[in-house]
Formats: C-alpha cells, sequence, structure tokens
C-alpha cells in the first residue's frame, strides 16, 4: 500500500558506503526514498540505486550474501530505472581487475580497471581521484532523453575512486572524464540502466538535475480514494 | 587536478565560532546559515569542527550535520569529539561524507587503521595541528590546538598515510585566524612526503594568500574561514545577528569592528583570481542554485 503519491525509489543497502546523502538527494528531488537489503522492497519500488563506496571483491560478496545478485540483474531486465553510482556503476561490469579478478554483475560487459596517476596539468595527479572534475559529451551524443539531460556540457562532478569502467560496447558511453594519462567512461547508459563513476548526491545542483531527471521519468502513483 | 576550496565552520554549541591560533571563540552566527550561503556561493566541500567537543565531550555537531546534509549537496566532512568507530558512525549516520581525527588518532593510530579498513581511506581524514618550534621543527598539538604531544608533526603525517588515511588536513596554529598566510614550508614537507591529497589550514587572508599555499605549499586543497565569514557577515550582518542563538562571547558581533589583516572574500572572486594566476578550480554552472 502506498502512502504517498511521490515515486518510490529503494536505494540498496548492502552495507557499504553513506547512504545518507542519496536519500536526502532523492527527497530533495521529490522522491520518497528508502534503504532496503531485501528482494521484495527493490522489486517493489518504481526505481532502484545501487550506490557504494569500497572495495569490489567486498561489495560482490556483500550483494551474494543478501541473494541479491540475481535480483538486480533481474531488475536490470524488466525495464525499471536502475541507476548505478561510483562503485555502483563498477558492479555492474561483468568483472574488476581491482586486488585480483572479481566477477561483477554482469549487467553491462565490460571490466574495471585502475586509475593511473601521473601529471595533469603541471601537478600531481593522485591516486584515488578525490574532488571535482568535468563531464566531456560523448562524440555527437547528446545529453537530450539521459539522466543527464539539463546538466551543462563540461560540468564538475564530484569524484572519488581508484578504479574506472571500460564497457565493450562504446556506444554505451555517454560522459568520458580526463585525469592524469586517462580518459574514462565517467557515465554510461543500456536502456533502463544509467549509471555514472562521480557522486551526483555530492556534485552541487548539477548533480541534483540528475536525481531530477530519474524522478521525471517515474510514474507518480495514484493517491488512494480517501472512503469516508 | 581542480584545487578544492573548502570553507571550515568552527562550531561551538549551536553557534559558529571563529578564534585567533584556535582560541579566544567569537560568535558569528549559526552554521547553516553560512554552510548555505557557501553551497550557493560555489564552495567544493565543507568542514565542520566541533572546537570544545575534546574538551568537554559534548557533540550537538551531530544535530547541525543532521540538518545541513538535508539541504547541502556538496562533500561535507566532521571533526571534532570521534574517539571510536563508534563515534564516526554516528557522524556518517547523521549526514557526514568524511570524518576527521586528530586527538584520538595520535593518542591511539590504530584508530586510523581500523576507520579505514570498515570506512573506506576515502572517508577518513587525519587532522594535525603543527606550531613550529624554534628549532624548526614542528610539534602535533591535540584538543585543539591545547596539549602538545611531542609528537613529531611530519613523522606522524607519514605515519598517518601508511595507516591508510584518504587526506591530511594540516593546521598550523600559529598562523590560524591571524590573516597573515599559510605556513607555507609546513604544508610544503608535508604534501611532499605523502602520497595522498593534503588540505592547507590556517592563516588565509586574501587571495594571494591562497594562490601561494597551492604553488608554494604544493596543497591540494585550501581551507577558509575568517576571510569567507567576515566578509558574509558584512555583507548581511543584520541578518545574521537575528538568527543567532546567544552562547558564549557575542561582543565582537555587537561591536561591529572589522578585522584588519583579513581582506574579506567570497568564492567567486577567490576562484576567479586564481583563475588569473593558472590554477584550475570548479567553477558552477551558471544556473542559479534552487533553494
Amino acid at each position: 500500500m502506498r502512502r504517498s503519491s511521490r515515486p518510490q525509489v529503494a536505494i540498496v543497502d548492502y552495507g557499504m558506503g553513506n547512504l545518507f546523502s542519496v536519500k536526502h538527494a532523492c527527497a530533495y528531488a521529490g522522491m520518497e526514498a528508502s534503504t532496503t537489503s531485501t528482494a521484495q522492497e527493490l522489486l517493489a519500488a518504481d526505481a532502484v540505486i545501487l550506490p557504494g563506496v569500497g572495495a569490489f571483491g567486498d561489495a560482490m560478496a556483500m550483494l551474494a550474501r543478501r541473494d541479491l545478485v540475481s535480483v538486480l540483474r533481474d531488475i536490470a531486465a524488466s525495464g525499471k530505472p536502475l541507476l548505478g553510482i561510483c562503485l555502483g556503476l563498477q558492479l555492474l561490469m561483468r568483472e574488476s581487475s581491482e586486488f585480483g579478478r572479481h566477477d561483477g554483475l554482469g549487467i553491462i560487459d565490460g571490466d574495471v580497471v585502475r586509475l593511473e596517476g601521473g601529471r595533469d596539468h603541471g601537478r600531481a595527479a593522485k591516486v584515488p581521484q578525490v574532488g571535482w572534475n568535468r563531464i566531456h559529451r560523448r562524440g555527437a551524443q547528446a545529453w537530450t532523453g539521459s539522466l543527464l539531460d539539463g546538466v551543462p556540457e563540461d560540468a564538475y562532478m564530484y569524484f572519488v575512486h581508484s578504479f574506472y569502467v571500460r564497457p565493450v560496447d562504446p556506444g554505451l558511453v555517454v560522459a568520458t572524464t580526463r585525469y592524469g594519462p586517462a580518459e574514462f567512461c565517467s557515465g554510461l547508459r543500456q536502456g533502463n540502466v544509467c549509471a555514472v563513476q562521480f557522486h551526483p548526491e555530492r556534485s552541487g545542483p548539477d548533480g541534483l538535475t540528475i536525481y531530477r531527471n530519474l524522478a521525471a521519468r517515474l510514474p507518480a502513483s495514484i493517491p488512494e480514494v480517501q472512503h469516508a | 587536478m581542480t584545487i578544492r576550496m573548502i570553507a571550515r565552520l568552527d562550531i561551538k554549541g549551536p553557534n559558529l565560532v571563529k578564534g585567533i591560533h584556535l582560541e579566544g571563540l567569537r560568535v558569528l552566527g549559526t552554521p547553516e546559515q553560512f554552510a548555505k550561503a557557501y553551497y550557493e556561493q560555489g564552495a567544493d566541500e565543507l568542514l565542520y569542527m566541533d572546537v570544545v567537543a575534546s574538551l568537554y565531550g559534548r557533540n550537538s555537531l551531530l544535530d547541525i550535520v543532521a540538518r545541513t546534509s538535508r539541504e547541502i549537496f556538496i562533500p561535507l566532512t566532521v571533526g571534532g569529539g570521534l574517539r571510536t568507530l563508534e563515534d564516526i558512525q554516528q557522524a556518517l549516520r547523521a549526514g557526514a561524507d568524511k570524518v576527521a581525527l586528530n586527538t584520538a588518532a595520535i593518542r591511539n593510530p590504530t584508530l586510523v587503521q581500523d576507520a579505514t579498513t570498515r570506512f573506506g581511506s576515502s572517508t577518513i581524514v587525519v587532522s594535525i595541528e603543527a606550531i613550529r618550534k624554534p628549532d624548526g621543527h614542528y610539534e602535533a598539538y591535540t584538543d585543539n590546538g591545547r596539549e602538545p604531544t611531542g609528537v613529531d608533526a611530519f613523522a606522524w603525517a607519514r605515519q598517518a598515510a601508511e595507516l591508510g588515511a584518504g587526506e591530511l588536513l594540516i593546521t598550523s596554529i600559529d598562523r590560524e585566524g591571524t590573516g597573515e598566510g599559510f605556513d607555507l614550508e609546513l604544508t610544503r614537507r608535508i604534501a611532499e612526503a605523502v602520497p595522498i591529497p593534503v588540505i592547507a589550514c590556517g592563516g588565509a587572508g586574501t587571495a594571494q594568500h591562497v594562490a601561494d599555499v597551492i604553488v608554494h605549499g604544493k596543497a591540494d586543497a585550501v581551507c577558509m574561514a575568517s576571510l569567507l565569514h567576515y566578509h558574509l557577515i558584512k555583507q548581511d550582518g543584520k541578518k545574521r545577528r537575528a538568527g543567532l542563538e546567544a552562547e558564549g562571547n557575542l561582543e565582537y558581533l555587537k561591536s561591529r569592528r572589522g578585522f584588519s589583516k583579513i581582506q574579506g572574500t567570497s568564492f567567486p572572486a577567490i576562484k576567479a583570481f586564481l583563475g588569473t594566476q593558472g590554477m584550475i578550480c570548479r567553477q558552477p554552472a551558471g544556473e542559479t542554485v534552487h533553494a
């Protein structure tokens, strides 16, 4: 039973990272967000957000322990909006080479590799990358219709990461970011699945645009008729 | 590499305060109001430091953190009086993205390792508050600059990085609140000795000081307080005076005096100045911030 007419978003809570800022950003964008680790609540929601900070292998183990691996694959296949953030983006991939080889969720074909440091505009590019960096539009593909709709080109977003994703199909990449010697995929889209390497809930007004776009694409459920 | 510009808000009870050498605290207003103003100006991060928690074990900070994190969507670091993994967990649950550890970490360096293992390196900032000694070495202090430890600041910085800290917050107590500029040697020697980002804190009085600590101090991020606070108060004094809750030393606000060494300025002005010096900062989009 829905008590609210606002879209319901389930944030996957598997013990990795701070979910509170994600929840607050959802509320700010007009969504009703709850953190959950049960398949039932994930399946009942209008949209699912897979956040996360930490190590890839640990995260997959935590998802497996909660029996969420196949549930997340089913959600991705169901057409329901699924937003991956940071480690949540990396987990969507087939595999990662972080501290040994690990299988990912395999929702997107491709892998996860380590960011290399080096020099960046004459300064040391340290790893992890902690801070603000630009996201660039990929080729001629416009952001219209994606969750980046309305975000200014080359906008600054907040990143905290040591690894990045390499989708096999370059057509899935919607945004790229340059750091040190690398230009990596910072945003991708595969149908109903969208994912970003940065933290939109910590990226100021431009980041919040992504949450607003997610809210706009969800059906506001109809309030129950009040019987006298 | 984008240089991060951070607003530091020292908190005592419900109030934003500011001292000199971390002492003689003046009440300036409510932290949430200043935080919101800095977010709207284009601050890259916020740092809340509970300046009396280490002394009295008080942590009213969490309520302020919770209120702030509902309407401010940039990274928020919280420090002051966090002693255990449970304290850190509480700060994160209230909405902090990172925590800054000083007193408890220096007494028990294992805490840094335990905290980074449990919450991830990127969540743990080690705060080092140092005083330059006549022989040129730097000693780390705890309890917000009140207690000497005998620990060498550079050795402790290297150890903290090895224990897994994600960033170091380096405060010069000598310069803190003076507006005389950062301690460039302190910042540079630590930045060159560790592979993790270094945040410079203490002494910013002008935009040129900020540029100096980036170029000569090799800082990856810069913390500012007085030069932002006094500018905001000047711009918007009456409104803020009306909003503050009476606790502590209100004499400064009532007197309406200026603060001579500090040339008050704002995030857009500082970032524009750094841009003219060839430094890269995040320039927020032209859109207005939705309140």
